[in-house]
């Protein structure tokens, strides 16, 4: 290959601005060389560098006696007592998810486990947050069967299962769906594997599918000069191979399981470039690698091409030296190739060999230390002000209620996601305790009493409209959802989908969302132990609304004292706990049925929110209720219908009786934070009213579990009654709308 | 040698996937569009294979691997002996 | 009894069926490795669920041309009771000692959901334990579970009482709707002519912890316990 002339021209068609130019300069003091530019670009990306965000990531609380691991690892891990420990993680795969649905999905969901087991971690659950654009959007449907499936494919043929997560249809997503994918796997808390290269002299290890062109840097690939094969080098969809995928993780645990094993990393984004330089960054060493060395796909991959390469299914790790044996033992009883393609060495640099000459010779130090970072200006958007004014005088109240109550629970926005539910393997590995249609996932941890509860949220329309909040309400949210299963959220990780960081306001949402969750995370002790942000989801200019994605993980003591959201009996009484009045601004409702994403979402008050996430943790661990359900987006008529809907029983109906005193869409469809549906039994439903005054916590009887009808009235005056199979007719099929 | 392998589901057997395909060539206006059956294709390339025994080798690969007999045909096409 | 497990690449519920025999029912369990020929002399064979081979050119197929599949089926034929559940129904059927083929579901799509099984006969090794009347609540979690055959074959699994279990409705009947991935006469779980091997897509080992929610999986293993002890 005839080397590359490497000029400013070429480094700024590769993103590279004029200082960090000057900065490759003087880190380098020379030249860059072709494949070294490639390197400080794919290391000062955004998505590697997080240089827009990294002086706000920095504000959020990542500490707490229960944190093994925070940000900074392939996972965050917590401590759940007895030895035992989690790790968790969640990423975007948001881009590659709208180009390809299928292998863009898939891939999200391979990346995400790779990263829990490289820390160690058996993969036991996976969570998934789906945002599609408008369900009436012509390109809805193909991106949500595409991205369903691949979701679907992927998990269950490692045989991962899938707990739940968040299915969201919105026209701000027309242009950019988001997948958002959670892992969460279990380890011993002495047993964690980090992404280090330690230990001069030792050998590196590649292992795993061999390296293609996939996924390399699209503009740099497709310049003219680079290449007379333009066409056919063209960056290809990375393709997902959930077999080699599993095979890597059986392995990869299995030599964990031994003590050679130093430091282990996924091939993610930036694929040996990036695992390779932050490995030796960790561990403050330096690390010599022969790309001649890699197994390749194509025959004629140049350095450049090899270092970037986003293949996937690929490892690096380092290992004590004297153990090639043992390690080639068991990747071969695995069907898997490890090659040994350099070492560890003292010099602090990175070295790459390609033909027995060197083709990149950088200063880790200095790609770290001298990172671009961004603080940009930012200014709120100009529409906010007009977009919260709300006037409800305006907009005319229900008519028939039973007839819209319908409607509304039959559309998109609020209907079963089972046929997203169906298509995820929901048991294998025999943990499962409560499945997608629960609350939150909620696995057991065998031979412990243990339960480990988690749930992923956000409400993009309430980020909009207050990105402070919103951000807030996502951890307030998914951290009741927590505790209504009866677990202690202890915490989060985080995927940040917003739009164009350069754009003030984009930047103004971000700022903003990062002092809302660093406001919740603090006030209910759930610190941030993992993430990642992913910007620019924009197209033709127009950004999706902010997105910060919420993944809560929770502990609970004793699985046997759990709860779910579906009633058990007749005769129980359905209590309401928490704020009694629901807000129609942000509501689902506006933005759904009439079309307006308006108005000021519910206030929250995160101390109030405490105090009832830790009334519903005591009263479920008491055993005094029997369900317990989060009153979130639609509001309580749905909140409760949804009480009703258990797929694995027969339908059992309710008789709600509410107080008066507001329109009738914003007392039924009116939504707030901090509040939960119970049901207790007639005798302890005194108690639970007790233990909630005592908490500082309102609590009023709604209403009586019964029947095979949904009727609702307003102080004894019926207002509409539906049978239950009538509502779970319309509820079941709503997502048929869409493919049809 | 270098060979093709064509493996077709036997027509009784439904074909759930040709069928969606099927409909989906209609849907996009080709109304002229009768049947379709999903098949797989395999491009096979070997080492010395003794000359004359090509057809029966592939025919050996069909039947203890890549065909199952019960629900697929075959057909095989040598490209360079 | 004693029981082996056989591990293929890519077998997901090997862990879960290891954990059915050795933990719920305090069974001897072995595992054996794809590539080995030596079962352990058990009593029954178990061959699990998951995606031996990513279901790559067809599920099952490659699983059921090893070593330890050549050894499985002289087991099966000296009379050897053996149970493929999920994948292993598949293995079972691509390696002959089951008739027919599992073809993809009639939906296109992977299922994963709780379903109603009958048994069409209790008199075998697997069902002896079912009371009359009972049906079995077990999940299934499969993609290509849409059980064909030709019609001789048909004929033959009815009359000679090898159709081992039914989708059915709540109420017990043939009904589509319980039948998502649109099976022939709503098999679920087949038994060879002499009834030693059967093979289900159904997962029973997901429904025989109470911690779970469900127990009814349990009575295939306790049936098969109650055939060795007479």
């Amino acid at each position: 290959m005839a080397e590359m002339e490497v000029t400013f021209e070429l480094a700024k068609e590769n993103g590279i601005t004029p200082e960090e130019w000057e900065k490759i300069h003087k880190i380098l003091g020379r030249k860059p060389t072709y494949p070294e530019l490639g390197i400080f670009q794919a290391m000062w990306s955004e998505h590697c560098s997080y240089k827009s965000s990294k002086i706000h990531l920095k504000t959020l609380p990542t500490e707490a006696p229960w944190v093994l691991q925070g940000p900074g690892e392939n996972a965050g891990i917590i401590d759940i007592g007895d030895g035992w420990a989690v790790a968790f993680k969640m990423e975007s795969h948001n881009h590659p998810s709208f180009i390809e649905p299928y292998q863009g999905a898939a891939t999200g969901v391979g990346g995400i486990l790779r990263d829990v087991f490289t820390m160690g971690a058996r993969p036991l659950a996976n969570l998934n947050g789906l945002f599609f654009g408008a369900p009436d959007h012509p390109k809805t449907p193909f991106l949500m069967r595409g991205v369903v499936a691949g979701v679907g494919d992927y998990g269950n043929c490692i045989g991962v299962p899938m707990l739940g997560g968040q299915v969201t249809f919105h026209p701000c997503f027309n242009g950019n769906n988001l997948v958002n994918a959670f892992t969460l796997g279990v380890l011993r808390g002495d047993r964690i594997f980090r992404g280090k290269a330690e230990g001069v002299g030792n050998p590196v290890w590649y292992v795993g599918s061999k390296t293609g062109r996939d996924g390399i840097h699209g503009a740099t690939m497709a310049s003219a000069e680079f290449s007379e094969e333009t066409e056919e080098k063209k960056p290809t969809v990375q393709v997902g191979d959930p077999f080699t995928e599993k095979l890597l993780l059986e392995a990869c645990l299995e030599i964990m399981a031994d003590d050679f094993v130093l430091g282990i990393q996924d091939m993610g984004a930036a694929g040996l470039t990036s695992s390779s330089l932050e490995m030796a960054e960790r561990a403050g060493s330096g690390i010599r690698i022969d790309l001649s060395k890699i197994p390749l796909r194509e025959k004629d991959l140049n350095p450049y091409e090899i270092l970037l390469s986003e293949s996937q299914e690929r490892m690096l790790f380092v290992a004590k030296k004297g153990y090639e044996k043992e390690i080639l033992s068991v990747f071969r009883k695995w069907n898997l190739d490890a090659v040994q393609i350099g070492e560890v060495t003292d010099t602090s640099r990175a070295e790459f060999w390609f033909g027995g000459k060197k083709v990149a010779d950088i200063p880790i130090a200095g790609i770290g230390d001298e990172a671009p970072l961004y603080d940009r200006p930012s200014a709120e958007p100009e529409e906010l002000s007009e977009m919260r004014k709300l006037d409800l005088s305006k907009i005319e109240d229900l008519k028939d209620p039973g007839k819209e109550f319908l409607h509304f629970i039959g559309s998109p926005h609020l209907c079963s996601r089972k046929w997203v539910f169906t298509q995820y393997d929901q048991s294998v590995r025999t943990n499962t305790v409560q499945g997608p249609y629960h609350e939150a996932g909620l696995i057991r941890l065998k031979g412990t009493t243990k339960g480990i509860a988690m749930s992923l949220d956000v409400n993009p329309r309430l980020c909009k409209l207050d990105p402070r909040l919103g951000a807030a309400s996502a951890v307030a949210e998914s951290a009741l959802n927590v505790a209504c299963a009866g677990a202690k959220p202890l915490g989060v990780t985080d995927c940040l989908n917003f739009g164009n960081p350069e754009k003030p306001g984009v930047m103004w949402e971000f700022k903003e969302a990062m002092a809302g969750m660093r406001e919740a995370c603090l006030k209910l002790e759930t610190p941030v132990v993992s993430g990642n942000v992913s910007f620019y989801n924009e197209t033709e200019g127009v950004g999706i609304y902010p997105t910060p994605s919420i993944g809560m993980v929770g502990l609970a003591e004793d699985i046997s004292k759990t709860a779910t959201c579906f009633f058990k009996k007749d005769g129980a009484k359905v209590l309401l706990l928490g704020k009694r009045k629901g807000t129609l601004g942000g509501s689902l409702y506006l933005s759904a049925v009439k079309g307006l994403d308006k108005g000021n979402p519910p206030e929250l008050d995160l101390d109030y929110h405490k105090s009832l996430i830790n009334l519903m943790i005591s009263l479920i661990g008491d055993g005094l209720v029997e369900s317990a359900h989060d009153v979130s987006e639609g509001g309580l008529l749905p909140a409760l219908a949804e009480c009703c809907l258990s797929p694995l029983s027969d339908d059992l109906g309710a008789s709600i009786d509410l107080k008066p005193g507001q329109r009738l869409d914003e007392l039924f469809f009116g939504e707030s934070i901090s509040r939960v549906v119970v049901t207790a039994d007639p005798e302890s439903a005194g108690e639970v009213m007790k233990s909630a005054a005592a908490a500082g916590i309102d609590a009023g009887e709604i209403g009586l579990t019964g029947g095979k009808d949904f009727s609702v009235s307003i102080e004894g005056k019926r207002i509409f009654s539906l049978k239950i199979s009538e509502i779970r007719t319309v509820w079941e099929n709503g997502i048929d709308k869409i493919l049809a | 040698m270098k060979a093709r392998i064509y493996v077709f589901l036997k027509p009784k057997v439904l074909d759930p996937q040709g069928k969606a395909i099927e409909k989906a060539l209609s849907t996009l206006g080709f109304e002229e569009v009768k049947s379709v059956r999903a098949g797989k294709f395999f491009e096979v390339e070997t080492g010395d294979v003794p000359p004359g025994k090509e057809e029966e080798t592939l025919r050996e690969y069909c039947r203890k691997l890549l065909v199952n007999a019960v629900i697929e045909d075959y057909r095989i096409e040598v490209i360079e002996k | 009894m004693r029981v082996t497990v056989v591990q293929f690449l890519g077998s997901n519920c090997d862990h879960d069926v290891i954990q059915w025999s050795k933990d719920i029912f305090r069974m001897p369990t072995e595992v054996v490795w794809y590539t080995e020929s030596d079962l352990r002399k058990p009593d029954l064979v178990l061959l699990p669920g998951g995606f031996s081979y990513g279901d790559y050119l067809r599920p099952g197929a490659m699983a059921s041309r090893t070593p330890a599949i050549e050894s499985v089926i002289d087991f099966a034929k000296s009379g050897g009771l053996v149970l493929g559940i999920c994948n292993g129904f598949q293995i079972l059927c691509e390696c002959g000692l089951l008739p027919g083929a599992l073809l993809r579901n009639s939906s296109l799509h992977f299922i994963c959901r709780d379903l109603y099984l009958k048994a069409g006969n209790k008199k075998t090794p697997f069902t002896n334990k079912i009371p009359d009347g009972k049906l079995l609540r077990v999940p299934i979690a499969h993609g290509d579970g849409n059980y064909f055959c030709d019609e001789e074959t048909a004929k033959a699994l009815e009359s000679e009482g090898r159709v081992a279990f039914r989708y059915v409705s709540p109420e017990g009947k043939i009904d589509p709707e319980w039948n998502p991935n649109g099976s022939m006469s709503g098999i679920a779980g087949i038994l060879s002519e002499k009834k030693n091997v059967l093979g289900m897509m159904p997962h029973p080992e997901r429904a025989s912890d109470k911690a779970l929610g469900c127990e009814d999986g349990r009575l295939i293993f306790e049936s098969v316990i109650s055939h060795l002890e007479s």
